[in-house]
């Protein structure tokens, strides 16, 4: 277990550190100075080579990547070309909310997934369980957005029980953060929820009809007891791996939430630095998103061993 | 129908004299609300009784078990009367509260694939006890789980401590039914079902866990109803046997009375193509439809019959007639390569045999294999260790012999697999060469493997796996013909897909339609007419016919035989099936972890085995006339 993990961890650097190289090319490979975009096109040269100097981009590429690569660790993401502000702060910042409204997001949906997934399943031939499947192929079609501005239009507009955008630190003041943050994460969590449905579902259905759980039937146990005892930790391998996906999906798929309720978050944070052309910025912030979805990976990989004793060591 | 009176002697009579049977079965009928699939079952065990229910996939067999269990699936429904001593309720129309009491406890099960019938996430220890505290038959978690060791002893586990703390996949297909079957006697049931439960194990294997099961029941008084297809199975284990048909008991009776007079004309039939030793005046294996002329085995015949097969062949050893290509290798692999051409006389005197006209040909070996090893790379289980290897083939030797019918007979995990995958040109040796009809496997790129291809097909195992669902048999057949370097039109193909529809045996209008339309032994003759449209030189059959119901099994060992014989095929037979591979081929090698550990004629093997292991084989191969004649020894001694 403990190779595996550091297999994994082994795994981990290197994916980073190639992702670092790609990323930083990627970047570079871009046509325009960062020196010109800041100063204009009626720069004079002087002016020109001492922003490049000032940028660093005067120096070879080589330096320029571990320049940045190394700072990256330490949370130093550079100075923006743009704003000329130091970036680390202001991303870290970011990365606190979106993290907190996906990773609410995400546990919501689960709690509306598995119940009625399960339900789903269960009672697939029943009324019940083909109004969930109905609903939630409903809500796999519906994109967060709309369900967002349904949400404001009902609860904040008409109802008046939430406000309708900004966001507040949880340390700050937490009760209006509570108010604020639900929307948003139940706008996020509805269609996530909607398609983890329809997982929970599919893995549940399949592990009713294992050979294990007749066994189970047959040593005496309830219908629903043999699912629960031995059925829903083997569905759960399934739902794990669609759910760090979703997951990782879902940290830049909230931007257009994050726009909705006007939530500073990392999305909104790398669509305004693509606007403005910050390559740094742009740069950190992939990073940071690539590290997330490396670390979500990372922690899923330990589950996976946790759930499943075929993957541990045979010993 | 019922012949309670006849009831076989069984080991503790004193269980048998109680007046209420153990079970009775009165008019058991299971529908869909389209069809029947059970009508009027009937079935009266005493305690201790061990009854074998046989058929064939479809009959009914199992869902006669799964409704005595109370556990038919969605969409399905009994009537009738299901009464289990000591219950005063009819289990048909109770309530699943009253039957979860009784399931497990009273009534157990066990199931044919043991490793899925397990729960993969959990230690089998648990998973045993757990039956325990359902019904309460454990004062505590702790007795339970120390119940649970002691279960895991009596089948027969080594160190059960250990293997209580294992979880299934850590332990092997025996062992895993074992632990099955200490489920199912936790708790001292008067009645255990067991469905198929050897059919997924090996040979060897097989014999220990039916013996096991027949010590555990008589030792317990467990009353058995034993679902099979398999004849030999139920020759060894059961008193009473019931035949399933369509749905309905064709024949019930005492094992001795059904096996050697069979009433029906199914029983009949199934008893003739289970029969691998018997076969017609054309010396092809009885089918249903020829089983008119089949003589059953009458049991005091079956006695001196035995030994005397064994005398008269064992008596003549086949003369070595070593062939000058292999006399190198020969003194290498002495027991490997020796008269790889010769046929035994006993194997020639069958008529089925025919020995090839051109085995003596200076350069008759079609396949040629030398030294071959393949060795595979498990992932690695510390990050600067070693990788472990595992050796699924240690340096193999051997040479078929064009118009060879050439058996490879092994276990799981000999390597038979790799072997024939080799051969196939699917998979490369890792040292080692392998030449088929000149082609050299070894180190070939793909696009040098054309022409192996066409000189090599192979009917698969699993007939409805091989063929593409999606494809209609027209196009699966013709496949091969689309290889590199063949040009046809499509009037041509299918001229040439109807000729070897109609040379398997199927209707010319098949080529329309689609896999899942046809049976399972029908896919198999789809099979083997693709494996043989491009007219190759060798046909390699991998376990063709282990798939297959017994009745079909028959038929589709003639067509392979006749097919072998018509198009002078050279045949590669790979089956963990003794009895098959006696009956198809005249040249053997038995395989164990990666070695050939003996080879010869097959009627020398099977009379005389030089070998330990192939000993072992021999003897825990099952066959019909040998189950009975035990039976009738054991009762008459």
């Amino acid at each position: 277990m403990a190779i595996r993990l550091l297999i994994n961890l082994a795994r981990f650097a290197v994916t980073y550190v190639a992702a670092t190289v790609l990323v930083f090319l990627f970047m570079r490979a871009i046509p325009g100075d960062p020196a010109q975009i800041a100063l204009g096109v009626n720069a004079t040269p002087e002016l020109l080579a001492q922003t490049r100097a000032e940028f660093g981009t005067d120096r070879p590429l080589v330096v320029q990547y571990f320049d940045w690569a190394l700072g990256l660790p330490f949370g130093d993401f550079g100075t923006s070309y743009v704003t000329r502000q130091d970036i680390s702060p202001l991303v870290l910042d970011r990365v606190q909310v979106s993290l907190i409204l996906v990773v609410l997001a995400m546990i919501v949906a689960l709690l509306i997934a598995i119940p009625f997934g399960t339900l789903a399943a269960v009672k697939h031939r029943s009324a019940g369980g083909i109004l969930v499947s109905g609903l939630s192929q409903l809500g796999v079609a519906v994109p967060n957005f709309l369900a967002g501005i349904l949400l404001v239009v009902v609860f904040a507009v008409g109802l008046g029980w939430f406000p309708a955008n900004g966001w507040t630190p949880p340390g700050q003041d937490f009760g209006d953060f509570a108010s604020r943050v639900a929307l948003p994460v139940l706008a996020l969590a509805s269609v996530q929820g909607a398609i983890l449905t329809r997982y929970v579902r599919s893995a549940v259905m399949e592990v009713m009809s294992e050979d294990y759980l007749r066994t189970a039937r047959a040593k005496g146990l309830g219908k629903m007891e043999a699912l629960f005892k031995h059925g829903l930790r083997n569905a759960s391998i399934p739902v794990l791996t669609v759910t760090s996906v979703q997951l990782a999906a879902l940290i830049i798929g909230a931007v257009v939430i994050e726009r909705v309720f006007v939530i500073p978050g990392l999305g909104s944070m790398l669509l305004d630095a693509v606007g403005n052309r910050d390559l740094l910025t742009v740069q950190s912030v992939v990073m940071v998103l690539v590290a997330i979805t490396l670390i979500i990976n990372l922690v899923v990989d330990v589950l996976y061993t946790i759930l499943d004793p075929r993957i541990r060591k045979a010993s | 129908m019922q012949r309670l009176g006849e009831t076989a002697p069984s080991q503790d009579p004193n269980r048998g004299e109680t007046a209420e049977p153990l079970l009775r079965v009165e008019s058991l009928t299971v529908a869909t609300k389209d069809r029947p699939l059970v009508s009027q079952f009937n079935l009266t065990m005493a305690r201790g009784e061990r009854i074998g229910l046989i058929g064939e996939s479809g009959s009914g067999k199992s869902m006669t078990t799964t409704a005595l269990m109370g556990l038919l699936p969605e969409g399905v429904s009994a009537s009738g009367s299901i009464r289990l001593a000591g219950h005063d309720l009819d289990l048909v129309d109770a309530p699943d509260k009253r039957l979860r009491r009784i399931r497990g406890n009273d009534m157990t099960m066990v199931f044919q694939e043991p490793l899925t019938a397990l729960n993969p996430l959990m230690k089998v220890g648990p998973q045993v006890a757990e039956i325990m505290l359902k019904h309460k038959t454990a004062a505590s978690g702790s007795a339970a789980a120390a119940r649970a060791v002691e279960l895991l002893a009596d089948v027969k586990l080594p160190d059960p401590a250990e293997a209580a703390k294992a979880y299934p996949h850590q332990l092997s297909g025996g062992q895993r039914q074992r632990v099955m079957l200490a489920m199912a006697l936790a708790n001292d049931p008067a009645l255990l079902l067991c469905d198929e439960p050897t059919t997924a194990l090996d040979v060897t294997v097989q014999r220990q866990v039916l013996d096991l099961i027949l010590e555990s029941v008589q030792r317990r008084g467990t009353g058995l109803l034993f679902i099979t297809h398999d004849l030999s199975v139920v020759a060894n284990i059961c008193d009473r046997v019931l035949v399933m048909h369509h749905g309905e008991v064709v024949e019930e009776g005492s094992t001795e009375d059904v096996f050697s007079r069979p009433q029906h004309a199914y029983t009949r039939g199934l008893l003739a193509a289970s029969d691998l030793d018997a076969t017609d005046n054309d010396g092809r294996l009885f089918t249903v439809a020829s089983a008119g002329g089949y003589i059953p085995p009458a049991p005091d015949q079956v006695l001196d019959e035995v030994p005397a097969t064994a005398l008269h062949l064992s008596g003549e050893p086949a003369g070595p007639k070593a062939d000058p290509d292999t006399a190198e290798t020969a003194l290498a692999e002495t027991a490997l390569t020796e008269a790889p051409a010769a046929v035994s006389p006993a194997a020639a005197s069958r008529a089925v045999v025919v020995t090839p006209e051109h085995a003596h040909d200076t350069d008759a070996a079609v396949i040629r294999v030398r030294d071959l090893v393949r060795t595979y790379q498990r992932q690695r289980t510390s990050l600067f260790g070693q990788r472990t290897e595992v050796q699924a083939l240690r340096g193999i030797s051997f040479d078929v012999a064009t118009g060879q019918r050439f058996g490879v007979v092994g276990e799981s995990g000999s390597g038979k697999s790799t072997l024939l995958r080799i051969l196939a040109g699917l998979d490369q040796p890792t040292s080692g060469s392998v030449r088929v009809a000149g082609n050299e496997v070894a180190g070939a790129k793909e696009s040098e493997l054309a022409e192996l291809r066409r000189q090599l097909q192979i009917v698969f195992q699993d007939p409805m796996g091989s063929l593409n669902p999606r494809m209609k048999v027209q196009d699966i057949v013709a496949e091969p013909l689309l290889a590199p370097g063949q040009k046809l039109d499509s009037a041509r193909q299918r001229r040439l897909v109807a000729e070897m529809l109609g040379a398997v045996g199927l209707p010319a209008d098949s080529a329309d339609r689609f896999p899942h339309q046809f049976s399972g032994g029908q896919r198999q003759r789809i099979s083997i007419a693709r494996a043989l449209i491009c007219q190759p030189r060798v046909l390699v059959a991998d376990e063709p016919v282990s798939a297959l119901d017994v009745s079909v099994r028959a038929q589709v060992l003639n067509l392979l035989s006749d097919l072998v014989d018509e198009y002078q095929l050279t045949l590669v037979f790979v089956s963990h099936d003794l009895g098959v591979v006696r009956y198809i081929c005249d040249n053997v090698v038995v395989m164990n972890r990666g070695q050939i550990v003996e080879s010869g004629g097959t009627e020398q093997i099977y009379e005389a085995p030089r070998h330990e292991y192939t000993r072992t084989l021999v003897n825990s191969s099952m066959s019909l006339r040998a189950e009975l004649a035990a039976r009738e020894a054991a009762m008459s001694g």
